[in-house]
């Protein structure tokens, strides 16, 4: 999946359900946790919402903040786990399969 | 001023004689003076902070005019009861029993609570019991999200992390207990003039340990400047039974026995206790990390974690907001 449109989705869930209306811009490698943008929370919205959106599963130990705590993050992380699905023969995550579950 | 090197225990001490002195004056002034009440209503749990501000009211106030409230529900471990009737009888001061059950029942927070658990786990109901727990954030840079342990009628358990709208249902159904209590403790106030004293200690209050209008409303809370290894010292120079002063920190919230380390702080309370007196005191890590037993990178770790917290519960302190005069707050 394009990383562009990946970025972009994720700028736009961060917005609509964190920001909710406030005027403030941050750049893709701020931490949304020193910008108190996403608490403990909101990590789990945004691991629920990658999970129904890219069918990837995120374990528990990958809930870290340096898989999670900034676009660039987020995205780096969702291409690797995205690679490896289609690496191993997955079908693609807008087929709805579950990509990484086990 | 800090000089030589840090002992861990030793940061914390202080002289309870004094300390103890210091506190029933002004609660005293407080309670009588700018409340004008005629005493103080105390929830008591059987814990050591409960014990502890139920003996320093009856100090201050005399025990006739302090009221100890016992308010037990289903849930609540059988020894709370009896610990908390026990501090009431030795103090001598009247205590009331409130069992919260059937508040509890006809708000529905069993039933929400059990049925957020059963979009998780859809097995769980009668003869199940659960709680809530945190991963271990010393070790690693790792979020603070909770699953729930469940323990099936057989004794089997297994733990599952929580969406966010289970963690929300049951969090948001598990608050009618503390807020339950403190209608409860409001109504005994108003029926003798009396203020509320409420009882967190420091780490709680500064970690935002408490919920929005239940255990963290009060009229005064005459611990919250201490660290809860002092709050045990108090605990030992006031005499508070042995069997209340050993028994682990727990929430008594769930129906399984948690205590406030898998709940909220994630380390041990001594542990935590420490690197919060050393962040409020500046003290830099690479000092501190010998004191207490961990290495520099764990404690700055902490120290980040505080600040977290902070930030994130500080809706939690903030008064309801007016119109005129909250601009900036």
């Amino acid at each position: 999946m394009d990383r562009r449109t990946i970025r972009h989705t994720l700028r736009g869930f961060i917005q609509e359900n964190y920001l909710l209306g406030r005027e403030f811009t941050f750049a893709d490698g701020d931490s949304f946790l020193e910008h108190s943008i996403i608490d403990s929370i909101g990590i789990l919205q945004l691991v629920t919402f990658l999970q129904d959106t890219y069918g990837v599963t995120v374990h528990d130990s990958e809930l870290l903040p340096e898989n999670l705590d900034s676009i660039d993050a987020v995205t780096a992380f969702l291409g690797r786990k995205l690679d490896g699905a289609a690496s191993a023969g997955a079908p693609a995550a807008a087929q709805g399969a579950p990509g990484d579950r086990p | 001023m800090r000089t030589g090197p840090l002992g861990g225990a030793e940061m914390l001490r202080l002289d309870p004689a004094r300390e103890t002195e210091r506190i029933v004056l002004r609660i005293r002034e407080q309670v009588f003076d700018r409340l004008r009440r005629k005493g103080a209503v105390v929830g008591v749990s059987g814990g050591v902070d409960s014990s502890v501000v139920a003996c320093l009211c009856a100090r201050a106030l005399g025990t006739e005019r302090v009221c100890a409230l016992l308010m037990p529900e289903t849930d609540s471990a059988p020894e709370s009861l009896r610990l908390g009737r026990r501090v009431a009888d030795a103090l001598g001061v009247p205590s009331v029993l409130e069992d919260i059950t059937p508040i509890l029942r006809g708000a529905g927070c069993y039933e929400r609570r059990d049925a957020a658990v059963r979009t998780v786990v859809p097995e769980y109901g009668a003869g199940y019991r659960c709680k809530i727990v945190l991963p271990d954030l010393l070790d690693a840079d790792r979020y603070a999200v909770f699953s729930v342990v469940v323990q099936a009628p057989d004794g089997e358990t297994r733990q599952v992390r929580l969406t966010p709208e289970a963690y929300l249902g049951i969090v948001a159904a598990t608050n009618f207990k503390q807020r339950t209590r403190k209608m409860l403790e409001y109504y005994h106030a108003d029926l003798r003039q009396y203020a509320v004293a409420g009882t967190p200690n420091r780490l709680e209050y500064d970690q935002g340990f408490f919920v929005k209008n239940g255990d963290g409303a009060a009229d005064l809370k005459p611990i919250a400047h201490l660290y809860k290894s002092q709050v045990y010292q108090l605990a030992a120079y006031l005499d508070v039974p042995e069997e209340i002063r050993r028994r682990p920190p727990t929430t008594d919230t769930y129906s399984l026995a948690q205590t406030e380390e898998e709940f909220y702080f994630a380390m041990p309370l001594e542990t935590m206790d420490l690197c919060l007196y050393g962040k409020n005191h500046d003290i830099p890590p690479a000092d501190l990390a010998p004191a207490v037993g961990l290495r520099v990178e764990q404690v700055e770790r902490v120290y980040r974690t505080i600040e977290t917290r902070r930030k994130v519960t500080r809706y939690l302190h903030t008064p309801p907001l007016l119109v005129e005069g909250s601009e900036g707050d």
